[in-house]
């Protein structure tokens, strides 16, 4: 087996779902070469090297890379898959973006976000948000697989001494460019990893009040989170949604205030270890999957939780 | 310009799906069925881009059996002008999906294909992407704003770490996040001019694409429930509760 593992980052540092991914790479088995396809991102390099588990890692460095642009990313990938017995990356923003690219140009189906290795062709993943789980075996010559970060735990950054090879970069595609970045300023913990998570939701009421929710994070050094409703409604940016169709998260303690927990936020915080509920309503669906639930006014639990911590 | 739209016809977003007792798929007997949430998006867009005067003409297609005719009826209500039922009784896996639009494209020549960024029964999202691929389009995934510049899009895209603007030219694929914008209701009148236009029915294999599925399904089945909880007094005893449970 020879994995091809593309690394997600900013140039600057390796995301954690590589390390995550590479951790899924592990499970299948084999030597792990890792691509790292940006603009002046040796930091990435040295990181990535560094990473547990990686046999090499291949460079590409090139203008056209610097912003993560699919159509691009996808025709690295597209040159060496064939190289591989599986190609996989993180089941983020980026990997969804490109990698489905690839596939239609090998003539391959991508197995997109899986859970579980069963073996080196066949894998599980969550369908109708997270209500069930598919077991697939894929026959096609390269497996190209997208991978939910929160079901693998991450392989060591460091210990590993990969090597390096450089690769030349062919055509740009011309008809897509990159503009502008709007990147959330948070001092919080990144949402994705984090080890407690507080998210609001429609019952915070208001932009104003969804401070709250950001006063008991810092508190616990948590993660802000955020329903649908609540980003839907500006409470909160997009980057903070948790569900089927935002983030999928699972971290030690899940706060899920003011939240009414549709099937589809359960979908991105359903396998977190601890779910508390804190809403008003007492027939609310998040009671239903919380281990510790308050039936009360969240402004009135939430000051008394800070007190209390 | 034409504007291609695909729409999926999926278990509604409210159902609570069951899973069958033998492992081989999710119980979609007597279930509500509706439009994918993230395809009246972008049909939303496509009418919305005839009202500004961008498009001419808005075409729904779906791939699926003879029900999706309904699915593609509702498109119409809302607006599209027409319809193609790509009829097939095995829903194809994204990448026949994507090849059976690819030659919808080739015979249609819209400058745009808006599809949802992922259907909500199979939580797949590749199809768009792929039909990009295979025309060799721009592609602008994921957006929550589109804005025509010339034979260019501004589309604004949500990503992990907020938002990102990139510029695509035409012909494109854009595929939809929930917030593009709202999705209009049809009124009455309008469902009734819906049963006058035009579905026209397509056999998926006069296409002549070996549309064989490349994933087995082996089996399908429910997750582990979580063990109940309880419902605790107030903050100290939660506190309590979380200090036992060795979290905090």
């Amino acid at each position: 087996m020879s994995i091809l593992v593309i690394a997600e980052h900013d140039n600057a540092s390796l995301n954690a779902s590589t390390l995550s991914t590479l951790a899924a790479a592990a499970t299948i088995g084999g030597d792990v070469t890792v691509l790292v396809a940006g603009h002046n991102a040796s930091a990435v390099v040295t990181e990535t090297q560094a990473a547990s588990g990686v046999t090499k890692v291949l460079v590409v460095d090139d203008a056209a890379l610097a912003d993560g642009l699919a159509e691009n990313i996808a025709s690295v990938v597209t040159g060496i898959a064939g190289e591989y017995s599986h190609v996989l990356t993180a089941a983020s923003n980026f990997g969804k973006n490109f990698m489905p690219r690839v596939a239609a140009k090998l003539d391959m189906m991508q197995v997109s976000d899986i859970v579980e290795v069963v073996s080196a062709d066949t894998f599980v993943r969550p369908i109708y948000a997270g209500n069930a789980l598919m077991t697939v075996k894929s026959s096609d010559s390269v497996k190209l697989i997208t991978v939910r970060s929160t079901a693998f735990d991450a392989v060591e950054a460091t210990g590993g001494s990969a090597a390096t090879e450089d690769l030349a970069f062919g055509v740009a595609f011309a008809g897509t460019s990159f503009v502008s970045r709007d990147v959330t300023e948070s001092e919080r913990p990144e949402l994705a990893t984090a080890r407690i998570v507080v998210s609001g939701g429609r019952g915070v009421g208001s932009k104003e009040q969804f401070s709250i929710i950001d006063d008991l994070a810092e508190k616990l050094g948590a993660a802000v989170g955020a329903s649908r409703a609540a980003v839907d409604s500006g409470y909160a940016p997009n980057d903070c949604q948790v569900g089927q169709t935002g983030k999928v998260v699972a971290p030690d303690i899940y706060f899920a205030i003011g939240i009414s927990g549709a099937i589809q936020h359960q979908a991105g915080m359903r396998e977190s270890k601890i779910i508390v509920a804190i809403n008003k309503d007492d027939e609310a669906p998040i009671f239903q999957i919380a281990d510790y639930g308050i039936v009360a006014d969240l402004f009135d639990v939430v000051p008394e939780l800070m007190q209390q911590l | 310009m034409k504007v291609l739209v695909a729409v999926k016809r999926v278990v509604d977003y409210n159902v609570r799906i069951r899973v069958k007792s033998d492992g081989s798929g999710v119980d979609t007997d007597n279930v509500v069925m509706s439009m994918n949430p993230f395809d009246e998006n972008g049909l939303e867009e496509a009418l919305r881009m005839k009202q500004a005067g961008i498009a001419t003409e808005v075409i729904a297609v779906s791939v699926g059996d003879e029900k999706s005719q309904d699915t593609l009826r509702s498109a119409l209500a809302m607006g599209a002008d027409r319809a193609i039922l790509i009829k097939a009784d095995q829903t194809p896996e994204p990448l026949g999906i994507a090849k059976l639009l690819a030659k919808v494209v080739e015979q249609e020549g819209p400058q745009v294909a808006i599809l949802g960024k992922q259907a909500i029964d199979d939580d797949s999202n590749q199809t768009g992407q792929m039909l990009a691929a295979l025309l060799d389009w721009s592609q602008g995934t994921f957006a929550s704003n589109a804005e025509f510049d010339g034979d260019a899009i501004n589309l604004t895209r949500e990503t992990d770490t907020g938002l990102e603007t990139i510029k695509i030219s035409l012909p494109a694929v854009i595929t939809t996040d929930l917030r593009l914008n709202d999705p209009r209701l049809p009124k009455l009148p309008d469902i009734m001019k819906a049963k006058k236009k035009p579905i026209d029915i397509v056999d998926a294999s006069s296409y002549g694409i070996d549309l064989s599925p490349r994933l087995e399904v082996v089996s399908v089945a429910a997750p582990a429930e979580r063990e109940p909880g309880i419902i605790v007094a107030d903050a100290a005893e939660l506190v309590n509760k979380l200090k036992e449970a060795g979290a905090l």
